[in-house]
């Protein structure tokens, strides 16, 4: 009952329509409105804004720097891969080069044999007529020695052959 | 318990000026430690936010939540920091209340100026009359005053309701939920200073009451931003 009668007693200070409180809430609060606006809520949002700013900023400057460093990567391997292209290039034709320098050697090595052996074969073939050509002409000068020897001397059948068979031994031993 | 009010009627002869000296006394305090705090925890902006500028932008944050919520960001800007400030300061009033209750003599000094349907109503008065002047100034007259006939011109006598309605509603909910809070938590005091016995009994739910009155103050701070963007939103947006 007590606290019934202390809750209308309260109601008490519900009612009433006082102007004066009405025109002191109003005039504080937007006083507060433009005060906290002036000092508190424009600063901020100006920092927030501008935080805002530099985060997309930042954002936008990473990205860039990226690609950048996406397309420089790009560049040298692209770089690398030209160079190992030249370098396989170089090689090859290294190795053509070489393979053409052997044939060369060899070919003339071949050519320079073969014209070694030509000149052997044509001193042979020289020596051989030479040999052949002396010998004729032993030949023949025996021959002549021979018929003077004939000549020279009467001989008789036996001593012809004896002679014959003499100079031909003798022939045959120079030989 | 039987608490009166220390009311000052016929403030310079004139006849309905009066002054109930503890909501004055409460409205100018809870406005200093708003402003004070504001002005304390942005004292000192930097790009890397430290401390309360942490939380003073999570504020800002959560109220361009609200203000998002019910309307499109470019019209709804220059409603942020009305809807801060309402928030901080309707929340910083409610929590008066809950801590302390000061009575001087036989008079309630000191209570949550949101525990007062004046102010309450003063307030809510406050917002929607901002929300015509906003309608007539970012939609023009005419489309301001065709929002009263449509989608039917039967709707006339309705919107026209509707718009006391909603002061009567947005002022008393506040006020309705912070006073029933600050009678229930009178009693409790009553009857905590009653005898040791009653001490007993009323400390575990004063302790629970207190806690959900902060809950209480909370929310309500909460819903009187969302109701007043929503009110907002229903006069400068051309979408209704």
């Amino acid at each position: 009952m007590q606290s019934y009668i202390g809750l209308m007693t309260l109601g008490a200070s519900v009612g009433g329509l006082r102007i004066g409180d009405m025109i002191v809430q109003l005039v504080t609060f937007l006083i507060l409105l433009y005060l906290l606006k002036k000092f508190a809520w424009g600063p901020l949002m100006n920092m927030m804004q501008k935080r805002e700013e530099y985060v997309a900023g930042e954002i936008e400057a990473a990205e860039k720097s990226r690609k950048e460093a996406e397309q420089a990567s790009q560049e040298a391997a692209n770089q690398l891969k030209q160079v190992k292209q030249e370098a396989q290039q170089m090689i090859e034709e290294a190795k053509s080069a070489g393979l053409k320098q052997e044939q060369d050697i060899v070919e003339a090595a071949n050519k320079q044999a073969e014209l070694i052996k030509k000149q052997a074969q044509q001193e042979i073939e020289n020596e051989k007529e030479q040999a052949i050509q002396a010998l004729q002409d032993q030949v023949a000068s025996l021959s002549v020695l021979i018929a003077s020897k004939v000549v020279e001397k009467e001989i008789n059948e036996q001593d012809q052959e004896k002679l014959i068979s003499e100079y031909l031994k003798e022939v045959g031993e120079e030989r | 318990m039987d608490h009166g009010a220390p009311i000052v009627e016929d403030v310079l002869g004139i006849s309905w000026l009066d002054f109930n000296l503890s909501n004055v006394l409460m409205i100018v305090v809870s406005s200093l430690i708003v402003f004070l705090f504001c002005l304390w925890a942005s004292r000192n902006l930097q790009m890397k936010p430290t401390g309360w500028q942490n939380f003073m932008e999570w504020l800002v944050e959560f109220v361009k939540g609200i203000v998002n919520d019910t309307m499109d960001w470019k019209t709804g800007k220059v409603f942020l920091p009305l809807g801060l400030t309402l928030i901080l300061y309707i929340f910083l009033s409610n929590m008066l209340g809950v801590i302390t209750n000061g009575v001087v003599g036989h008079d309630l000094w000191w209570k949550s100026p949101t525990a007062d349907a004046t102010l309450t109503l003063t307030l809510s008065a406050m917002v929607i009359i901002l929300t015509h002047y906003y309608g007539v100034k970012v939609q023009g007259t005419k489309e301001y005053l065709k929002g009263y006939v449509r989608p039917v011109p039967l709707m006339l006598p309705f919107k026209i309701i509707e718009e006391f309605t909603n002061t009567l509603t947005l002022g008393l909910r506040l006020f309705g939920n912070i006073y029933a809070g600050e009678v229930l938590l009178t009693l409790l005091v009553g009857l905590a200073a009653s005898g040791i016995l009653g001490f007993m009994g009323a400390a575990v739910p004063m302790v629970i009451w207190q806690a959900f009155s902060t809950f209480i103050g909370a929310i309500q701070a909460y819903v009187f931003v969302m109701l007043t963007m929503v009110y907002m939103s229903h006069k400068v947006s051309s979408d209704h």
